[in-house]
């Protein structure tokens, strides 16, 4: 179980009472397990309305200090070879994967029925064992040798966008978080991610699977709290480059993107009921195409050319 | 280490002083009697020229001259509105219904009949916008003409540039174009949308009107199936009631980054795409390594083209501190024989600024400069006395802080920095809100690579400045916009994929 509680009452004097040790649920900031600096917390019920655990409530300062951790990683990351960052991605899976157990537990305690627990957990392993095959392909797929009309080699390849501010699905406990950073990464960008505010226990679960993968302090940073408290700041923090979000109603796209554009975010709504969770697009939206110029030496008027 | 070739040419001061070596270059203005400019242009809305609703008509002028060239018409919101359904009723009934291939063929054909006008486009850009006629006529007109050509070929095959996808056109694309490359800008915006299956109406900048007009009449020649390009003319209004418009289903905005966000904040929530093409403020990185004589080459073509007036323009110039002072005389040199004055002329290098607004922003930084303690250098000689001009200018000196490194000035003003290491130069580079382009000068490949990969900006030019081409896909990073114009990569501006 993932909560376990002491429901047994001793009768007699045993040698050992089953106390359960219970996990603190925190956030992930930098390769840390902070809580957050507000001191704040909410509870989490069960199915059946009893108190499960208390989760952070994160606030604007927690995000921001993410952001500096985001930022200080980065550029580490992005330059890791693409064979390293789907090696470290594939580790994510095995380390999920291994903890099934826990994570279904938890998704069960949550309200998930077992069935309906056991499917995202597999679709979460496997989108994550999906998306470790893009991390050294999708640079080829969407790159270019352009052929111009001038002694000049030229190129366009895709590179990471920088720092994304995401806000994952609410309806999904596992498999929203995993969407929500793991496109990102394999691109080379790192992310702040905010948990599901229903079902926010797997994402901090989550974390402790990141922080057992050879990920990199900082690359992945998780929060747990109130969209509606900290969307706007997601939005507006001006060392963010891009935002995506999972269904987000027109009213709050529209005030989203109106700070969003003071540094020309690139903003990305998806809505969890309509699309396939799989696809280079999602890494492609968190990318940009940089294109390189150089001149061809030009002998005796002959020159070649691609 | 470089060693200067022996001039022997007597034109050129070989003492390489920075007082001007003196051409006396005979005029040789490109002639105008072969051109047409009508004294009124209406608005260009379902393949035929209509009068705006307002009757309202603004002047647009010779920025070398001051001398007015013709009437353009004010379209508002209702001509916009006409427009966008002349070009929604030929989206639905025409132009995405018709089989890809015959799509490609209008768009050769538009491609082939700008290339037998293109002098008289060229001279019209000219004398409408104020550039070199030796830009408009090998730069402007010849790549609007290619990239019309490429685009043509694209309109059948769009399912091999989006592999394992669908891609449909969008409907009706609203575009927006500045006025540093009328013809060029409207180019790229129409080509790409047209090739995909999308209709346009397409507002040119209310400085630079003639060519988008000009090319309106070269549509209809071509015998494109009305309201499948409409061209509205106007200002800001005019422009705001096109993204406002609920018909459209994109825009693209090529401008200011301040418009580019409003844009992007009107857009929110509409479902409406977009693409940005806004500001820049590039660094042009020169290294110890390089070859100086082309680097300072590639520092007066990155900064010093089109007058400055070029978003992705070379406007921070960083020198290794071994060789700035070399740089920097060879520099002043090279600037001294560069001829300003009539943009029809064939020797002309810098012609005028494009309007007197751009000017007075452009003598606003330049006071600022001075003011910060900066020092200017310009070479000597006058410029015309009618007419908007500023000579090419240089800041030595200048801090990250300075206004100068920061700002777009959007003129022929470089801000000179020096640096020491290669870690320094490229945070010094990428410390900007901006990300454009870039440009490095170096003689080692390696140096080349660490640097072009490591610069956050859309397009690197190593050991070059300023080229362009229809297949090179062209766009920023950051507050520089996002999408990507020219290449296979500029289709997915203009496409929907399932």
């Amino acid at each position: 179980m993932a909560v376990k509680k002491a429901t047994t009452q001793p009768k007699s004097q045993p040698e050992r009472i089953d106390i359960p040790v219970n996990k603190t649920y925190k956030i992930f900031i930098n390769g840390a397990f902070p809580r957050t600096e507000s001191g704040r917390y909410t509870e989490i019920k069960d199915a059946r309305g009893e108190f499960l655990a208390n989760v952070c409530l994160s606030s604007r300062k927690d995000f921001r200090n993410a952001v500096v951790a985001a930022r200080g990683a980065q550029q580490s990351w992005q330059y890791r070879n693409a064979y390293n960052k789907s090696q470290i991605a594939y580790r994510i899976a095995e380390m999920l994967h291994q903890k099934e157990g826990l994570f279904v537990a938890e998704m069960v305690q949550m309200g998930y029925t077992a069935q309906q627990a056991g499917k995202e957990f597999n679709q979460s392993v496997d989108l994550l064992v999906y998306y470790t095959g893009w991390c050294d392909k999708y640079i080829q797929v969407f790159s270019a040798v352009n052929p111009v009309a001038s002694s000049h080699f030229n190129f366009s390849v895709p590179e990471p966008t920088g720092i994304v501010a995401a806000l994952a699905n609410n309806k999904s406990a596992l498999l929203g978080m995993v969407q929500a950073v793991i496109p990102a990464i394999c691109g080379g960008n790192t992310v702040v991610a905010l948990a599901s505010e229903t079902y926010p226990l797997c994402a901090v679960s989550f974390a402790e699977v990141l922080a057992t993968s050879d990920v990199p302090a900082g690359i992945i940073n998780i929060l747990t709290g109130k969209r509606a408290e900290l969307q706007s700041h997601f939005a507006s923090h001006m060392d963010v480059n891009a935002l995506i979000a999972w269904d987000i109603s027109t009213a709050d796209q529209v005030n989203l993107v109106k700070v969003a554009a003071e540094n020309v975010k690139r903003t990305h709504f998806y809505e969890s009921e309509k699309t396939d969770e799989t696809g280079p697009e999602y890494i492609m939206d968190l990318q940009e195409i940089k294109t390189t110029w150089h001149p061809i030496e030009v002998i005796s008027g002959s020159s070649s050319g691609y | 280490m470089y060693t200067n070739p022996v001039i022997t040419s007597p034109l050129i001061d070989t003492t390489m002083k920075t007082s001007p070596a003196k051409w006396n270059l005979d005029p040789a203005p490109e002639s105008t009697d072969h051109i047409a400019i009508q004294k009124r242009y209406d608005l260009f809305i379902g393949g035929k020229f209509v009068a705006p609703a307002k009757k309202k008509y603004f002047k647009t002028i010779n920025p070398a001259t001051e001398e007015v060239l013709s009437e353009i018409a004010e379209a508002d919101a209702s001509d916009v509105d006409r427009a966008v359904k002349a070009a929604r009723k030929a989206y639905n009934e025409v132009w995405s219904v018709m089989p890809a291939a015959s799509r490609g063929k209008y768009i050769f054909r538009i491609a082939r009949l700008l290339q037998e006008r293109a002098r008289e486009f060229a001279v019209i850009e000219t004398m409408d916008g104020g550039k070199p006629i030796r830009e408009s006529r090998d730069v402007d007109v010849p790549l609007a003409a290619a990239h019309f050509f490429y685009y043509a070929g694209w309109a059948d095959k769009l399912a091999y540039a989006f592999p394992a996808k669908t891609a449909k056109p969008l409907g009706v694309v609203g575009q927006i174009i500045p006025w540093n490359f009328p013809l060029l800008m409207a180019a790229w915006k129409i080509a790409p949308a047209l090739a995909a299956g999308n209709t346009v109406v397409l507002k040119p900048a209310e400085t630079t009107s003639l060519t988008a007009l000009k090319l309106a009449e070269l549509i209809r020649d071509a015998g494109l199936p009305d309201g499948v390009v409409n061209i509205v003319t106007g200002a800001g209004e005019t422009g705001k009631a096109l993204v406002g418009h609920k018909d459209i289903d994109k825009i693209a905005f090529t401008g200011s980054t301040e418009v580019g966000k409003m844009i992007q904040r009107s857009l929110a929530g509409t479902g409406k795409k977009l693409t940005l093409e806004l500001g820049g403020k590039a660094a042009n990185i020169i290294f110890e390594d390089a070859a100086i004589d082309q680097a300072v080459e590639g520092i007066v073509n990155g900064i010093f083209f089109n007058q400055g007036h070029v978003c992705c323009a070379g406007s921070r110039l960083f020198v290794q501190e071994s060789v700035a002072s070399e740089v920097i005389r060879r520099l002043k040199h090279r600037m001294a024989s560069l001829v300003t004055g009539d943009p029809l002329d064939k020797n002309t290098d810098v012609g005028a600024i494009n309007s007197r607004q751009q000017l007075e922003t452009i003598q606003k930084y330049l006071a600022l400069g001075k003011k910060e303690g900066l020092e200017m250098f310009q070479v000597n000689g006058s410029t015309p006395t009618k007419g908007f001009w500023c000579k090419p200018t240089l800041f030595t000196d200048v801090a990250q802080s300075s206004i100068i490194a920061r700002e777009e000035i959007f003129g022929p003003v470089l801000a000179i920095q020096s640096f020491r290491t290669i870690d320094e130069v490229i945070d010094k580079a990428n410390n900007t809100p901006y990300g454009l382009s870039a440009g490095v000068w170096t003689d080692k490949g390696s140096k080349v690579f660490n640097l072009t990969s490591r610069l956050k900006a859309g397009v690197v030019w190593a050991n070059t400045f300023n080229k362009f081409d229809p297949t090179s896909p062209f766009g920023g990073y950051k507050e520089s916009g996002f999408g990507r114009e020219g290449g296979m990569h500029g289709l997915g501006a203009y496409v929907n994929l399932s």
